[in-house]
């Protein structure tokens, strides 16, 4: 591997144009819901209108006399399959509670269960036939508060349930999926040398990716027993492979193409509709489309976990800190299956620890199943820990940002679950910001009366590497094509082709990325875990390298010399023992022919050297204290990002995860009423940022190279997400004097907690 | 199937006819009917702006109004925005900023910022964060698509 500091990139730091940008300015790129096929079918899912319930009965037989309607499927309709661990990147996922959660079996876990679903030659007639049929339900007890559902006689919702990663077996019927400890040092010894200890509990409620595009497939069943599926989803081979073991189908027999994807944020990462639209496809022969509406989607599709957290640091008087435990239970929804395990990982990893204790549970309880949402469980946990250390920092006086330059991880820092850090660049993010124009200049006073602060937090996020395949083929006039199985949610293709065209000497413009299918690319995971321009890009890399390769063997056979006589550099092979023999690759393109053939580089790789993300934040807030409003006024984020490839899409990345991060902070929250039924079913009560409700959102690069990457590159994509919340919270406090423990931090929260410490 | 109404409209300059169900929107009409799928669903419920057209001047959510009262209107969706060998400037302007991820919401803020600027042409960064607050994108943040309408404006006053 060549040292990446001796790099002068060519194309690798400029913002060309994204090659799908016009298809997607013009409403030409085609999304799942945009595909349409002759004699194409419609399906509509029946979702429960309880929480939890027995399902007695359910009778079709008015659905299917409805003119149009072609065929009805219910969970008696799909293969009883035992519990079956299917290896989806590095999570492993139990088919058979995915197969209930797409299609519930005896029992309703959750408001929006999917029951039974029809299909008709229109959504409104299959819609009409959903309402036709009749379901006999028993209520039954339900439980939605985490601390709740973990209690001995809390009601249960899966009779097996045994909880996991405990030393000894219990045979005790509970709602505790999994537990996970991570601990080292004394920290009795830890906590008695602190000169401060600074303990605290948080709640936050779930919170919803809120993708603009619905969930939507379209399938074709043929009678060969081959099945195809068109998708938006992040991950074709995990729709493939979860399909098939639920519908029993070999993996080889269904082929999943991409459809254009708008958004995910990690919710795209398993199946919904799929094995539904396949099966209806099936029963009547011809193509099944399916299309969410936003209220399913809120309803019946994961969200990211609620969780109960309680965080205590001590730090003695220099302000280094002694000893830190945490505990944390995070809602799984109606199956295991949270992020506690990562959040575990994450939660005190930004800090050089000598005496720890993390406690996590994985909980079931009566919402849907909850699914990865950008850094998964990573914001929640960081609630609570970046604002007990401020307000450590608080009490100790010092200033917050050198209070974590004091603790922070850097290279050789031991994290939690273990692992060293190689080289990162958390310490450059926090100069970063403590020089920045935005925390350089002092908080503008307001004129209004309105009470203003501002914040700081950091953020951490491991970024994952798993399976990725590319090949890089050159075409007659010099141009090239790279494949990967990568969907593009965010700009990766243009990433892709860039790392292509830095290789082979070419403009980004000259190559040209395509995502593939299943069966015209090798496997390739999820997009996900900041993953594609990290580890598909190492497989473009790859590629091109091996491009390069036989570019010289072709170059060699035409001098009749050999392949190392030849040298490829900038888009021209030179012969080393013969200076006048070289070729541009345009010219060497079109003499392929005679020189053994095209030229086709390929790569599968499965990269270790993934390098985490560290990022720290500062952020302006304005508090009306007679609403509680809280109005975001500036915002920085400086995040390590490796070696940013396309810059812009970088910022994107950063802004984005921010607003989202700014709308768990402030607004959004799965409201359930008492009867256990979802009250905020669409956007105009589940609210998202506007963009008049952020300012602009100010962004730092910091490039601290991933030693473990050709290129230096680091996942940019998630991290952003997890400080906003508790930037917002600090910055709140130093505006209001109160300290916020519960999310969101909307209106009436602010301003019961300012009217209690007014008194 | 007798009870489907025929639809007279224009549609991106062009004389339009169709059939329809009554209670088809005019999303669905535009999408299912006549092929349009440039304009998106996000919600149904008129909250996310991704259906966005222009409804006889006016920025419209098509999920909101039903195909049958496009009769006699003017419509304007994004498949209408660029010449054939050209751009619109807000198209270009998204590109060269990037001021799209994922692209689903692009369409109705296109739309949308087109129907601010035909009205405003010198907007303010507010007046432009204010003409687009009826559209939800969850993946930038918004930042660059500010960015990227002021700077089409600019464009297209000579500035």
């Amino acid at each position: 591997m060549e040292s990446q500091q001796e790099h002068k990139f060519k194309v690798i730091g400029t913002r060309p144009i994204r090659h799908d940008g016009v298809d997607k300015v013009t409403g030409r790129a085609k999304y799942g819901a945009d595909i349409s096929l002759p004699g194409m079918l419609h399906g509509k899912v029946l979702r429960s209108p309880h929480a939890h319930a027995r399902i007695k009965s359910i009778d079709v037989s008015a659905a299917l006399a409805l003119p149009g309607v072609k065929a009805v499927i219910t969970g008696a309709d799909f293969p009883d399959i035992g519990d079956n661990l299917v290896q989806v990147g590095e999570n492993f996922v139990n088919a058979r509670h995915l197969s209930q959660n797409i299609m519930a079996r005896g029992k309703v876990l959750y408001d929006g269960h999917a029951v039974a679903a029809v299909v008709a030659t229109s959504p409104h007639i299959a819609e009409e036939a959903t309402k036709l049929i009749k379901v006999e339900y028993e209520p039954l007890p339900h439980v939605q508060n985490v601390l709740t559902a973990m209690k001995d006689d809390a009601p249960i919702l899966h009779p097996a349930l045994r909880t996991g990663g405990t030393p000894e077996k219990s045979d005790k019927q509970t709602n505790v999926a999994n537990q996970v400890r991570f601990a080292r040092g004394d920290l009795a010894a830890g906590f008695a040398a602190a000169a401060v200890i600074v303990e605290r509990e948080f709640d936050t409620t779930m919170v919803h990716q809120g993708y603009i595009e619905p969930l939507n497939a379209v399938a074709q069943y043929n009678q060969d027993g081959h099945g195809t599926i068109w998708v938006s989803t992040q991950g074709p081979f995990a729709v493939r492979e979860l399909t098939g073991h639920i519908l029993q189908m070999n993996r080889g027999d269904i082929k999943v193409i991409p459809a254009e994807i708008g958004g995910g944020f990690g919710g795209k990462t398993t199946v919904y509709l799929e094995p539904l639209a396949l099966l209806l496809s099936k029963k009547t022969g011809r193509p099944v489309k399916m299309v969410m509406t936003r209220n399913e989607v809120l309803r019946a599709t994961g969200p990211t976990s609620g969780s109960h957290i309680r965080v205590k640091i001590g730090a003695n008087k220099e302000g280094k800190i002694t000893a830190a435990q945490v505990w944390m239970a995070y809602e799984a929804g109606a199956f295991p299956g949270s992020p506690i395990g990562v959040a575990c990982m994450t939660v005190l990893a930004p800090y050089d620890l000598e005496h720890l204790q993390i406690d996590g549970f994985d909980v079931v309880l009566n919402k849907p199943k909850t699914a990865a949402y950008r850094a998964p469980g990573t914001t929640n946990a960081a609630l609570g820990v970046e604002t007990v250390v401020d307000e450590l920092a608080e009490k100790l006086g010092v200033d917050p940002l050198e209070f974590r330059r004091l603790n922070g991880a850097q290279e050789g820092t031991a994290q939690p679950a273990g692992p060293q850090f190689r080289r990162i660049g958390f310490l450059e993010t926090i100069a970063a910001i403590k020089n920045s124009p935005h925390y350089q200049s002092p908080l503008p006073k307001s004129e209004n009366g309105k009470l203003r602060g501002r914040g700081v937090a950091s953020g951490f996020w491991i970024n994952a590497g798993f399976q990725s395949t590319a090949t890089v083929s050159i075409n007659t006039d010099g141009t090239a094509n790279v494949v990967t199985g990568s969907p593009d949610i965010g700009g990766t293709r243009t990433s892709c082709a860039m790392i292509a065209a830095e290789v082979l000497g070419l403009k980004a413009e000259d190559v040209h990325p395509v995502v593939a299918d299943t069966e015209s690319i090798g496997h390739t995971d999820t997009t996900g875990g900041s993953r594609v321009t990290f580890a598909t890009g190492y497989a473009v890399y790859e590629a091109a390298q091996d491009a390069v390769r036989q570019l010289k063997e072709r170059a060699a056979t035409l001098w009749k010399v050999k392949p190392e006589e030849v040298v490829y550099q900038d888009g021209a092979v030179s012969c080393t023992t013969n200076g006048n023999e070289s070729l541009t690759l345009i010219q060497l393109a079109g003499r392929l022919p005679r020189a053994g053939g095209p030229v086709t580089g390929r790569a599968s790789v499965q990269p270790r050297g993934v390098g985490p993300a560290f990022t720290t934040h500062v952020v302006d807030v304005e508090v009306d204290a007679e609403t509680g409003k809280v109005e975001i006024l500036r915002y920085t984020a400086a995040q390590d990002v490796g070696k940013a490839v396309h810059p812009g899409y970088v910022e994107g990345q950063i802004q984005g995860g921010v607003a989202q991060g700014v709308g768990w902070a402030l607004n959004e929250e799965y409201y359930y009423d008492e009867n256990g039924i979802l009250r905020n079913t669409g956007f105009l009560d589940y609210r998202m940022p506007t963009c008049l409700d952020l300012p602009m959102i100010e962004t730092i690069l910091v490039e601290v190279p991933n030693p473990g990457h050709p290129i230096g590159i680091r996942g940019v994509g998630e991290v952003p997400i997890v400080p906003p919340p508790a930037a917002i919270a600090n910055a709140l406090y130093r505006a209001v004097g109160v300290r916020m423990t519960e999310l969101p931090m909307s209106p009436p929260k602010v301003c019961k907690a300012i009217t209690e410490k007014r008194g | 199937m007798a009870n489907k109404v025929h639809v007279e409209t224009t549609l991106n300059g062009e004389a339009v006819e169709f059939l329809c169900e009554p209670r088809q929107s005019l999303l669905e009409v535009l999408r299912d009917v006549l092929g349009f799928t440039g304009t998106k669903e996000g919600c149904l419920t008129g909250d996310c702006g991704a259906c966005s057209v222009i409804l006889d001047g006016r920025i419209s959510c098509s999920c909101l109004v039903l195909g049958v009262e496009a009769q006699g209107k003017n419509i304007q969706t994004v498949e209408g925005l660029a010449q054939a060998d050209k751009l619109h400037p807000l198209q270009q302007k998204f590109l060269e900023h990037a001021a799209l991820q994922c692209g689903i919401c692009t369409p109705g803020f296109l739309v949308a910022a087109k129907a601010l600027l035909d009205r405003n042409p010198n907007p303010t960064e507010h007046e432009v964060r204010y003409g687009l607050a009826g559209n939800l994108c969850r993946c930038t943040g918004y930042d660059k698509i500010v960015r990227a309408v002021l700077d089409a404006a600019a464009v297209m006053q000579g500035r």
